[in-house]
């Protein structure tokens, strides 16, 4: 147990070491530890950042799929009634079609019952001339009397 | 392993604390052959073993490190690399819990003191008789292995990081600051005449606690680990004796040495610890 010049190498080559330490050693390990940190961390963010982004993707594409959905059963009952008026509509216009053309009908048939009944008539006055005629043998003057017998007519 | 029954006890004991030691003799320079001859040397003598395994351990350790952080990369690390910054990692924590100056040499100090201790503890692992029996065979016939058992060696880092300690605290707190902490603790007083009578009270009061750091930081791993070799040298005597003895004295090496491991590491650890906080004192304003 001799304290002796050992003593003061070792405390150069102490010195020597540290120094190597210091210079090549300490800063790069500590370097590459601290940089790995913060690339775990920003990859955890990162990671976590996705995540909520995928929830929020998540939520608005249920969100679309209820829009779509409302709209879909909108654009259904819009088209529904559009049908039910559409049916409404040309029952209407039928209606009024058929009752325009029985009007129309009712019309033809009362302008021929009147042309009908006039022909009738003015064959009537002929005939009542032609009869009164031949009931006074004697000859009447048509042109004489065509007031009175237009008169007639117009009484038949 | 005493070799055959010509050795005794004492004297494989005392042949087992002696250094390979180097140093001016009668006849010139050189490799002392017994006790009295060391003890003739003085001052210039060196303990070549000490030397030796003190620096083959500390270079190992600088060029594993060195190497692996020449490779540092922050992607994924390899295995090799994954232990190293464990231990950097390890220190790095440590360092920054006791450690609240600023100063980037305190982290590198820490991390070479605890390898290299611990690395210097380690050769106490290592068969007590192995490495001095394979040099006895080649004509070396002392042999220290463990450099941590030489207070040579302890008191070299210990007086390092005190003079680093004493460096800091001169260049954190000025000359005036670093000596008014040594003289006007413990006893304070406003009064400038009970201030100067206290003034030698408290210089002896903190220079013993000054000087008791060192000596305190490196004779405790001295002793740890000359104790530990000591009970090694201890237990390899009942090799020479019945089978039984032997045996058991085989059993008993091993237990002690699984012990051990924790000693090692434990007073690497202590003396790291040690380290961090002396020069967290040095760096700290009262």
């Amino acid at each position: 147990m001799n304290i002796n010049v050992t003593l003061l190498w070792q405390m150069v080559f102490f010195v020597i070491f540290v120094w190597f330490s210091k210079k090549f050693v300490w800063s790069f390990i500590i370097d590459a530890i601290n940089e790995r940190k913060t690339t775990i961390a920003d990859g955890l963010a990162a990671a976590e950042k996705g995540q909520r982004a995928e929830e929020e993707g998540l939520k608005t594409a249920e969100q679309h799929i209820a829009d779509a959905k409302s709209q879909a059963s909108e654009i259904i009952s819009k088209a529904e009634k559009h049908g039910t008026e559409l049916v409404e509509e040309s029952r209407t216009k039928a209606r009024t079609e058929g009752e325009r053309i029985v009007t129309a009908a009712q019309e033809e048939i009362q302008t021929e019952l009147n042309k009908a009944r006039e022909a009738l008539r003015a064959q009537v006055g002929e005939l009542a001339v032609d009869g009164a005629r031949q009931i006074l043998r004697r000859e009447v003057d048509a042109s004489a009397h065509a007031d009175l017998l237009n008169r007639l007519a117009a009484k038949l | 392993m005493a070799t055959a029954g010509t050795v005794t006890s004492s004297e494989y004991i005392r042949h087992h604390l002696t250094n390979l030691t180097f140093g001016p003799k009668a006849d010139g320079w050189g490799i002392a052959h017994s006790a009295e001859e060391i003890a003739e040397m003085g001052f210039w003598a060196m303990h070549l073993d000490s030397m030796f395994w003190s620096i083959a351990t500390g270079a190992l350790f600088i060029w594993f490190f060195s190497r692996m952080a020449k490779k540092a990369t922050s992607g994924v690390p390899s295995t090799a690399q994954g232990f190293v910054e464990m231990i950097v990692g390890f220190i790095d924590d440590n360092v920054q819990s006791s450690f609240n100056g600023k100063n980037d040499i305190v982290a590198p100090l820490a991390l070479t003191i605890f390898c290299w201790v611990f690395m210097m503890n380690f050769m106490d692992l290592i068969p007590v008789d192995l490495i001095p029996w394979i040099l006895d065979k080649i004509g070396i016939h002392y042999q220290k292995v463990v450099p941590s058992t030489d207070p040579n060696v302890t008191f070299g880092m210990s007086i390092g990081v005190f003079l680093l300690m004493i460096y800091y605290s001169i260049k954190v707190k000025g000359p005036g600051g670093f000596a008014s902490e040594l003289t006007m603790h413990p006893f304070e007083s406003n009064n400038i005449v009970l201030k100067i009578l206290f003034l030698p009270i408290n210089l002896f009061l903190e220079g013993v606690g000054l000087i008791a750091k060192p000596v305190s930081h490196s004779l405790r791993l001295f002793g740890n680990m000359y104790a530990g070799e000591m009970i090694f040298i201890l237990i390899s005597l009942m090799f020479g004796s019945s089978i039984i003895l032997s045996i058991s004295g085989g059993a008993l090496q091993f237990v002690w040495a699984v012990f051990h491991i924790l000693v090692i590491t434990l007073q690497a650890f202590i003396f790291m610890v040690l380290t961090v906080v002396y020069m967290d004192m040095a760096h700290s304003h009262h």
